[in-house]
């Protein structure tokens, strides 16, 4: 997996959290990379370790959290050695992030302008008025109408979707080589959701950042990814390219993550949904900790947790489905559907490597 | 089937306008003269944007404010116009409501039985003591949740337990219609599937009807019957959910479903937002809800219903 497009690798990353009621495993194992210019998907329910994971890489864990084990590495040195002043240089120069929540990551009693300027200032030394020259570029490149008037409005001036926009200005001042961007969609409406998820990868086809992008949305991941992780309790279940994860799902969560969210087209009376709640992390289970919800579980899901299974050179699960000893299961019809679709594409990619066109554009799924 | 009949009305809201600081400069005027009829039996969803009128809407029809004008007839009665006390709470206990936020509906200093009980309580439905633990050990048993749970407090439950409670205690009056504001919008994908499961054997099993609020329009889609789109306080379509998708006729509505992000990938790739320009509300010409083909509304001037009904014999503008 390790080569030169790799811009930040994690390894094996274990973090507790010290808290009254005992030691939370809220990271149990976690390895990926993330490449130039890529785009990947973190997914997972609240709780499964997504926001955690990416605060270790930006050096913002709260003070109760224990790195037990691991590395996080970037332009060859750890970042989980660094100390806090490191990572102050590094935090929103090379790595920067999006928040979820635009009315409460700005500062509402600094100018915009000034808090676009900011990182310029403080991370190239620039003087101030080299700064806001380049900040008025970024408002007009991230689409504020207007800049050279709104650069001197405060955040409250602006509505949700325009707030967004200056994160974004905020956290792409400095050409990050990754970028962070953790639900930032989550809080706005679906038309201006649509809006700022264009922004974003138009931009990173301009600057080739790259970017790890953490949602429950399904949906948006559709649409943003070009890798896709899922998470559950603390652990990476299954990952892979965007189309492997939606049209070939091997792990029993992502089955039921997939068939829970209706579309357009589902109707019926009862939704496929996952029974139960995730696991208490004060205390994981032994084995699959997807077991006790997992109508496919089987008895060694109790006992022992499932390694990584390959599926393709890009494409990885961890579920002893995948086990050449383990019994055939049929999953759920529309996963059937889905898989059939992914069977087609592989056919009409290869008739294409064949030199054979094949003129089917409107595959209904 | 739902039976669509005027004897089947449950709530007629008529020209209701809510504003807000009336008179001043900051005057607001949320909800601007809507009209709809939501029929016993149906979930009736309302989905538009952040600001476009849909809470206040439920919070008027439940009479949490005074409209400003217009009329919520609920029942066949006209809701501001209930004067004895007797009428209040019997209104009160057909009509209940289910919020958002799992969090912030629950008092934290209850026990779960009280919360749920407090409705039993005010309207004296339970006999003794042992009546009462029983209908609420009943209600948690039917949203899902132990009956040991009730001596708990709310802390010590995840946010779709949380919500199951507030459910519980919405249905501990033996409510007829059900005002759900967004109520899956603050739980995980996986939980969400599961709540609307239970709004959805609820209203079998119990002839509930709903107003669903919310802005996930994939899950409004699935849940609702009919639904209704709201934009700057106006209602601008109605129709039933499969007939909205197939013609959504009015631009908004096109523009909002268009926008909804799928979870498939080659759709997305092909992705093709309709764009909306909202300056065509504010031309001023005269608009009202225009029955352009049966059961299916939009707001529209006289000169703009040819091309609406133009509009419903085509082809769905979205791609499927």
């Amino acid at each position: 997996m390790e080569n030169d497009k790799d811009v930040l690798e994690v390894r094996n990353l274990k973090i507790n959290f010290n808290t009254y009621a005992g030691t939370v495993k809220a990271i149990r194992d976690v390895s990926f990379d993330l490449r130039k210019g890529e785009t990947l998907a973190i997914v997972g329910e609240s709780g499964s370790g997504k926001t955690v994971t990416t605060r270790s890489i930006m050096g913002l864990n709260s003070p109760n959290a224990v790195i037990d084990s691991g590395t996080i590495m970037f332009k060859g040195q750890d970042l989980l050695k660094k100390s806090r002043k490191q990572m102050d240089q590094i935090r929103g120069r090379d790595i920067a992030e999006i928040f979820q929540d635009p009315m409460t990551s700005l500062d509402p009693t600094m100018k915009i302008g000034k808090q676009i300027a900011e990182p310029l200032i403080i991370h190239k030394g620039m003087k101030r008025e080299k700064a806001y020259a380049q900040a008025l570029e970024m408002m007009k490149l991230v689409g504020i109408e207007n800049a050279e008037q709104r650069i001197n409005n405060y955040p409250h001036q602006f509505s949700g979707g325009m707030r967004q926009r200056i994160v974004i200005a905020i956290a792409l001042v400095n050409y990050p080589e990754i970028l962070i961007a953790d639900e930032p969609t989550t809080a706005l409406d679906v038309t201006i959701q649509a809006q700022i998820l264009d922004l974003m990868k138009e931009l990173q086809a301009k600057t080739n950042t790259s970017i790890i992008f953490i949602t429950h949305d399904l949906g948006v991941v559709a649409g943003m990814a070009d890798r896709v992780a899922v998470m559950y309790a603390g652990k990476i279940v299954e990952y892979g390219t965007v189309d492997e994860i939606f049209y070939n799902p091997k792990h029993p969560y992502t089955w039921g993550l997939l068939n829970s969210m209706p579309t357009m087209d589902t109707s019926g009376t009862e939704l496929p949904s996952i029974p139960g709640t995730p696991p208490d992390l004060l205390d994981p289970p032994v084995g699959d900790a997807f077991a006790a919800r997992n109508k496919y579980a089987l008895k060694i899901d109790t006992e022992k947790q499932p390694p990584f299974f390959k599926v393709s050179d890009t494409h990885y699960a961890a579920t002893w489905l995948l086990d050449p000893r383990a019994p055939k299961v049929t999953p759920p019809a529309p996963i059937i559907e889905r898989q059939k679709h992914y069977a087609e594409l592989v056919h009409e990619e290869l008739n294409k490597s064949k030199g054979n066109h094949v003129e089917e554009q409107e595959e209904q799924l | 089937m739902i039976d669509y009949s005027d004897e089947n009305k449950i709530l007629q809201v008529e020209h209701l306008k809510q504003y807000f600081n009336i008179g001043k400069a900051n005057e607001v005027r949320a909800v601007d003269d809507i009209t709809f009829d939501v029929y016993r039996g149906e979930t009736f969803g309302l989905v538009g944007e952040s600001g476009s009128g849909k809470t206040t809407t439920g919070r008027a029809i439940i009479h949490l404010y005074e409209p400003t004008s217009g009329k919520i007839i609920f029942n066949g009665q006209d809701v501001s116009k209930l004067d004895s006390k007797k009428q209040k709470q019997t209104f009160r206990r057909d009509m209940q409501m289910i919020f958002q936020d799992p969090y912030a509906s629950l008092n934290p200093r209850m026990k779960v039985k009280d919360i749920v009980a407090e409705g039993i309580d005010i309207n004296h439905l339970a006999k003794d003591d042992a009546d009462r633990s029983k209908q609420v050990e009943d209600l948690l048993e039917t949203v899902g949740l132990n009956k040991d749970h009730s001596s708990r407090y709310p802390h010590e439950f995840s946010g779709g337990q949380r919500q199951r409670i507030g459910i519980a205690r919405a249905l501990a009056v033996q409510p007829e219609f059900i005002i759900a504001d967004e109520p899956i919008s603050a739980l995980d994908v996986s939980i969400q599937a599961q709540v609307v499961n239970l709004l959805k054997k609820l209203q079998r099993e119990r002839n509930l009807t709903y107003l669903f609020i919310a802005h996930d329009l994939s899950m409004v889609k699935y849940i609702s019957d009919r639904i209704g789109v709201m934009h700057y306080g106006r209602m601008l379509e109605i129709a039933s959910s499969d007939e909205i998708y197939a013609h959504p006729l009015h631009d908004y509505t096109a523009s909002l479903l268009s926008a909804v992000p799928v979870p498939d990938p080659e759709y997305e790739r092909a992705r093709v937002q309709i764009p909306y320009d909202a300056s065509q509300e504010f031309d001023g010409k005269e608009r009202s809800l225009v029955e352009i083909v049966p059961h299916h509304w939009v707001r529209a001037s006289e000169d703009e219903i040819p091309m609406y009904k133009k509009r419903a014999q085509e082809d769905s503008r979205l791609k499927k």
